[in-house]
């Protein structure tokens, strides 16, 4: 991904919540954004590591970036067409 | 099929389980263009749910009705329905079956969404994976009707897995799908759904026969039934009905109770809900983090020390200090005698 084509990065909390809300979340978000734009969504059940990647191969979207880290996991997306 | 050309479109509802996705395998063999839905009613069974204890990391993690979605090659839309789904579950029309689940009234509740949806969304039908005979309060022959008249979707729910055993309906009777080609299955047999899995290549699939809700679990209810005698009314919120599904419920007394990890993985959920409820844990000896819910008294928490200090590593010590944390952050310690067990009223057990 060349960083000039990122148009908008946002960032959506989503600890505590347990899967599927942190996909539900993550989903209402994508529906604000443009494609090309990323999303960065930070999660404390580790469920989303399939999840997320699951919803985004379905709808299209492409993963960036996955991350643990101190009991968190980070996803980035970069939301597609 | 389509008609004058028009590309037909029909939403299934994706429990993730092996019925809907043969449903909705079904229509799109016949050439409609099918996308998934899914209700998340907060009691939604998935594999990482249970994933919060550690002995179950190893058990796979997928959501099934993403999965379904995935091998389907279809969209999901995962719809968050936690605040409207209080009315069906606090008074359901049709009442609950053997646990609290109320099962026809949810299956109206859902197929009335998916109405909704495809109204907002200009699809033209619904797909259910709806069995006759298959489950005993919500798939009979006699709650078919009842479920297509309520949710108002009438003619416009097709179940393709028994579509032969009930009238047609709209997209048979418009030629949008061939109904020779739907399914006459009845029953609680599953091999006619298995047969045709194979058929379609599929040979990895969840649960057959469902048991996707917590609300049909007889321990999951009692713990519900109970929060909702401690609190005067049927009122919930999604952090209460997750908290049911974590930990051992001890409640000695109407007006509070105890929420102990069973494991570390427990433990690290809970510690997210600290600066919701006073917790305690053993300073003296390891042991589990536990939240104390409701409005005890300075005896209640003494009680519930002796109690925390029971499930740790110093049930058999003479004392242990037990640190006791408010919800503000502000910490103090007791020294308490451990609990012992069998004077433990079975009835605080949840």
């Amino acid at each position: 991904m060349n960083p000039e084509q990122v148009t908008y990065k946002e960032t959506l909390n989503a600890r505590r919540l347990l899967c599927p809300l942190p996909v539900i979340r993550t989903q209402d978000k994508v529906k604000l954004l443009k494609s090309g734009d990323q999303l960065e969504v930070i999660c404390t059940d580790p469920g989303v590591m399939q999840d997320i990647p699951a919803w985004c191969r379905i709808n299209g979207h492409k993963v960036i970036e996955t991350i643990i880290h101190d009991n968190e996991y980070i996803i980035v997306l970069e939301v597609g067409g | 099929m389509s008609e004058m050309g028009k590309q037909r479109k029909a939403v299934a509802l994706i429990s993730g389980g092996l019925d809907s996705m043969l449903a909705a395998k079904t229509v799109m063999a016949q050439g409609v263009h099918v996308e998934g839905i899914n209700f998340f009613t907060g009691f939604c069974v998935e594999g990482h749910t249970h994933a919060i204890r550690e002995k179950d990391r190893a058990r796979p993690k997928r959501n099934n009705s993403l999965w379904v979605a995935e091998q389907l090659g279809i969209k999901l839309h995962i719809v968050d329905v936690i605040e409207e789904y209080k009315k069906v579950l606090i008074n359901p029309k049709h009442g609950y079956g053997a646990h609290m689940n109320p099962c026809l009234d949810c299956k109206i509740f859902m197929v009335n969404k998916a109405r909704q949806w495809i109204v907002e969304n200009d699809f033209d039908f619904i797909i259910t994976g709806e069995v006759i005979g298959q489950r005993p309060m919500s798939q009979r022959k006699a709650t078919m009707p009842i479920v297509a008249k309520e949710s108002g979707a009438d003619d416009l729910l097709l179940r393709p897995l028994c579509a032969k055993n009930l009238p047609p309906t709209l997209p048979e009777r418009e030629g949008w799908i061939d109904r020779e080609k739907l399914h006459d299955i009845t029953g609680r047999s599953r091999k006619p759904q298995m047969k045709m899995a194979a058929t379609f290549g599929f040979d990895d699939y969840a649960q057959p026969a469902g048991g996707c809700c917590f609300l049909t679990d007889k321990n999951y209810s009692a713990k519900l039934v109970d929060l909702w005698q401690a609190q005067g009314n049927k009122n919930y919120e999604l952090d209460d009905v997750m908290l049911l599904k974590v930990g051992r419920h001890i409640r000695p007394a109407a007006h509070f109770k105890l929420i102990v990890a069973r494991e570390e993985g427990e433990g690290r959920f809970l510690q997210g809900y600290k600066k919701d409820f006073i917790s305690m844990s053993s300073l003296s000896h390891a042991g589990p983090l536990v939240l104390i819910d409701g409005s005890p008294s300075a005896e209640d928490l003494y009680l519930a020390a002796s109690i925390t200090a029971r499930y740790g590593q110093g049930r058999n010590a003479e004392l242990v200090d037990i640190g006791i944390t408010t919800k503000e952050g502000s910490e103090r310690t007791i020294q308490v005698k451990p609990f012992n067990l069998e004077d433990m009223p079975k009835d605080w057990q949840l």
